[in-house]
């Protein structure tokens, strides 16, 4: 087991290395210079132009400016912010709960929803209902986000005033922030109806976010379902008389598990890259819409730092699932 | 569940809108990202300073809500000597700074604020001038550091501003987002952690900051010993709400009562709806096409006159702004004074053009015009009006190329002297003077740089050099007039359109102004 984890964690570290250039590179690839786009139509003296880029280092040798930024990151400092000056990993530690709360919600919503509806599906298939399930979440799988989320705040919030519009919590709840989840920081708060206030703000936000993983799973489990009901276990159970909910939940659900969680596990890559749109609609202060704004500012330092933070949360995050394996089906223990 | 939902949902809307008639007075703002920081001079985005400046600071002199005009502010009455080299202010007495959970203060605010304000910004060794990154854009921009030789104090409640030349437009420079007045008990007091100083900030402005969550909300109140009187509101609030179609959402709802840049396409929708007030202002902008008028042809005025002559600009008004724009005949916006409204603009006549391009010797005549990637005030669709532009000139038999680079680098290689084509491009005024337009734009300092026509007139430059050593506003106002003849004879740029600014307020709001600089300034409004 301890061999297996070593593994894996080593061989994160190559890939750790490869986001760093990539991250680093790219940014720089694009053209236009922060200092450049800090004076805007304004303009500046191409003496304050250089003088700028020597104060922040962009007008040393490239390699020399990944050398640096490598070393600071080994001592955990990921630079500066040129647009607030303010530490990167101090901004991205304040918005990231927001990210994972919105994240860990649509995957509840996506996971409840999709891993039933699946299962009905593979277990009625052929049927209208299996048709239907499978219809409604190929739409699901191709809706534009940034559309839907839109469609869905015209119509539960404007029209049937069910939802609030965006933002994470009523502003008439005003308390500080202990965890930066909001949720649990109005339980803390002790403030009557703030944590329902939270939870009634999540709803749109999590259901459009978790659309699209909703109809992956729900594709993922029906198949993956279909595949194990066929296996000769599954017949030993029916005809040993086994009720159908245990056989289909016991026998089939755990062992069509493995290739759900995989999948689940991959979701959460795409869910970063989804958050930066529902963050964007609904208002929600999270490292999404953060480093999006600090792309088109050539925040430099922001983005390298965000993409290889979030990169580093998307492989620990594979690496439990690799873990999950173990615990979700035995076969796979016995064999490390 | 609905049910208890929905029920929920309307006590909570119910609380917020109805808790203003009752007892604390909150307005909430749909603002659109979030500030860069609080304190002014560091940074550039009207972002930051509708969160800074324009709640929690004062300035010297400020610009009277909703015009140009200047007013006394923290100053009580200034004088000019008559070389206008020297101007003293006479400093308010009684100003109170705001009480934090930091800070409080001992003492009113006095000359030293003054001082250490300035000083931060334009003394290299000043213990604050490196605190946040310390570059400060516009104090540099407006040319300050040149300008200013020294700022003395007299007494405790006079400051006396000394020049290394002349410049009229010194006293609006003083009423710009960057002149803002911080404590300089404050600083000593932080010079411990001197970054908090930024980040919590501390002035004399009608409201303090009370919490920020960043890209989520920003929380102020009134301050209560404000030295024009309390505010009519009891707290502000800014809900940041990056896209456009949902804080008009949000506004419809009651979850705020002012917003930000509405999305054209939903403007129609706010005219007609019954919970809002559209209200609208020029703005203070000018969206242009600068042509290198050192390069042949269009070195020559006859060309420039030509190609004027054959764009369509109501057809740009109409398609491009559609209609929130208004043609713009001079290189300065109607807001400011000195707008020569005697100005007779190109008529759009192609038979003309044509005549007058065969008199010049054109035929076949081969160019390029450069549309900017992003959407500004000024130009909301570049591309379009560069497409636009290019039909117009098909007309009279000119070929054109569209180009355009990433914002960045259109901003820069634009302004090469050898550049191919003519530029689309536009400003938005500082501080609401001509020239803030006139020389920054036209003058031949600008040559190379911001002045993307390349354009060096020397009766034109006389006329902009003697309005701005001079303090007489009429005789000013006069060579301004003439100035923008010029431009209109010489035609360096087409001027194409000022921006019409929508603002969608609530009809419970009273008072709101649009502000000409583009800024959102809260005192002064007051709820239903």
């Amino acid at each position: 087991m301890f061999r297996f984890l070593f593994t894996k964690i080593a061989l994160l570290l190559p890939t750790f290395f490869g986001v760093s250039v990539v991250a680093f590179t790219f940014i720089r690839m694009l053209p236009g210079d922060p200092v450049e786009l800090l004076a805007g139509e304004r303009g500046m003296t191409p003496e304050r132009h250089a003088a700028l880029m020597q104060q922040y280092g962009f007008d040393r040798p490239f390699w020399e400016q990944y050398l640096h930024f490598l070393g600071k990151v080994f001592q955990g400092d990921l630079g500066t912010s040129i647009v607030t000056k303010q530490p990167v990993l101090e901004e991205f530690l304040t918005l990231f709960p927001a990210t994972v709360e919105l994240s860990l919600c649509a995957m509840l919503f996506a996971t409840l929803i999709g891993l039933p509806a699946g299962v009905i599906a593979a277990v009625r298939r052929g049927s209208f209902l299996d048709h239907s399930i499978m219809s409604v979440s190929l739409a699901g799988y191709s809706m534009p986000i940034f559309w839907w989320g839109l469609l869905l705040i015209i119509f539960f919030s404007g029209m049937l005033e069910w939802t609030p519009v965006s933002g994470r919590i009523s502003l008439m709840y005003f308390f500080d922030p202990v965890t930066g989840f909001m949720t649990i920081d109005a339980w803390l708060s002790g403030e009557e109806g703030a944590l329902a206030s939270a939870l009634h703000h999540l709803v749109l936000p999590a259901a459009v976010l978790g659309t699209i993983p909703l109809a992956v799973i729900a594709r993922q489990t029906r198949s993956a379902m279909l595949e194990v009901l066929q296996e000769d276990y599954v017949r030993t159970a029916r005809a040993k008389g086994l009720a159908p909910w245990r056989v289909v939940g016991l026998h089939a659900l755990r062992n069509a598990l493995i290739t759900v969680v995989t999948v689940i596990g991959l979701q959460v890559g795409l869910l970063l890259a989804g958050a930066i749109l529902t963050e964007t609609i609904f208002a929600w202060p999270g490292v999404g819409k953060w480093v999006v704004d600090s792309i088109s500012r050539r925040d430099y330092a922001s983005v390298q730092g965000g993409l290889l933070l979030i990169a580093l949360v998307v492989m620990v995050v594979n690496l439990c699932v690799d873990l999950l394996y173990g615990l979700v089906n035995p076969r796979i223990r016995y064999q490390r | 569940m609905k049910r208890t939902k929905h029920l929920f949902l309307a006590s909570a809307a119910a609380l917020l809108l109805a808790a203003p008639a009752q007892a604390a007075k909150t307005l909430v703002f749909c603002s659109e990202g979030s500030p860069e920081g609080f304190t002014p001079s560091l940074y550039t985005a009207g972002t930051t300073f509708d969160a800074s400046s324009r709640q929690i600071f004062n300035r010297l002199v400020e610009f009277d809500r909703g015009t140009t005009k200047i007013v006394p502010a923290l100053a009580e009455s200034w004088s000019v000597t008559p070389d206008g080299l020297e101007y003293t202010f006479t400093l308010r007495r009684g100003v109170k700074f705001h009480s934090t959970k930091e800070f409080t203060p001992t003492r009113d605010f006095n000359a030293d604020d003054v001082l250490f304000s300035f000083d931060r910004q334009r003394q290299k060794d000043h213990p604050y001038h490196g605190v946040s990154g310390g570059s400060y854009e516009y104090f540099d921009g407006m040319s300050m550091p040149d300008l200013i030789k020294d700022i003395v104090k007299v007494d405790d409640y006079a400051v006396k501003f000394v020049l290394n030349r002349p410049e009229a437009p010194m006293i609006a420079n003083l009423a710009m987002d960057f002149a803002s007045i911080h404590s300089a008990e404050y600083a000593d007091k932080m010079s411990g952690n001197k970054d908090m100083f930024d980040q919590k900030p501390v002035g004399t402005g009608p409201f303090q900051l009370v919490a920020y969550q960043k890209d989520a909300v920003i929380r102020y109140k009134a301050h209560p010993d404000y030295w024009a009187g309390k505010a009519p509101i009891d707290n502000l609030v800014f809900a940041i709400t990056p896209d456009p179609s949902v804080r008009y959402q949000k506004l419809k709802r009651g979850e705020c009562h002012v917003m930000t840049y509405p999305n054209p396409a939903d403007l129609d929708a706010m005219g007609k709806d019954a919970a809002v007030n559209l209200l609208q202002q020029e703005g203070l902008n000018v969206g242009y096409l600068a042509y290198n008028t050192k390069m042949a042809p269009f070195n020559n005025p006859l060309v420039r006159k030509a190609l004027n002559a054959a764009i369509n600009k109501q057809a740009i008004i109409d398609a491009v702004f559609q209609g929130a724009g208004k043609v713009a005949k001079n290189p300065i916006p109607p807001t400011i004074w000195s707008y020569n409204e005697r100005t007779v603009d190109d008529p759009y006549d192609p038979a003309a053009a044509r005549q007058m391009l065969a008199q010049a010797g054109i035929s076949n005549l081969k160019t390029k015009i450069w549309a900017m990637p992003v959407q500004r005030p000024y130009n909301p669709n570049a591309r379009r009006m560069a497409e636009l532009i290019q039909a117009d000139w098909k007309q009279v038999g000119v070929e054109v190329e569209i180009v355009s680079y990433e914002w960045g680098e259109y901003l820069s290689r634009s302004k090469a002297e050898d550049r191919d084509g003519a530029v689309l491009l536009g400003w938005t005024g500082d501080n609401g003077d001509p020239d803030n337009f006139l020389a920054v734009l036209l003058g031949c300092d600008g040559v190379g740089g911001s002045n993307r026509a390349q354009w060096c007139y020397p009766p034109f430059e006389d006329l902009i050099q003697k309005a701005k050593v001079i303090s007489d506003r009429d005789l000013r106002t006069h060579y301004y007039e003439a100035a923008q003849t010029l431009v209109k004879d010489q035609a360096p740029w087409a001027t194409i359109a000022h921006s019409v600014v929508f603002k969608p307020v609530r009809k419970e709001v009273v008072d709101f102004r649009i502000d000409p600089f583009g800024g959102h300034v809260f005192y002064g409004v007051d709820l239903k």
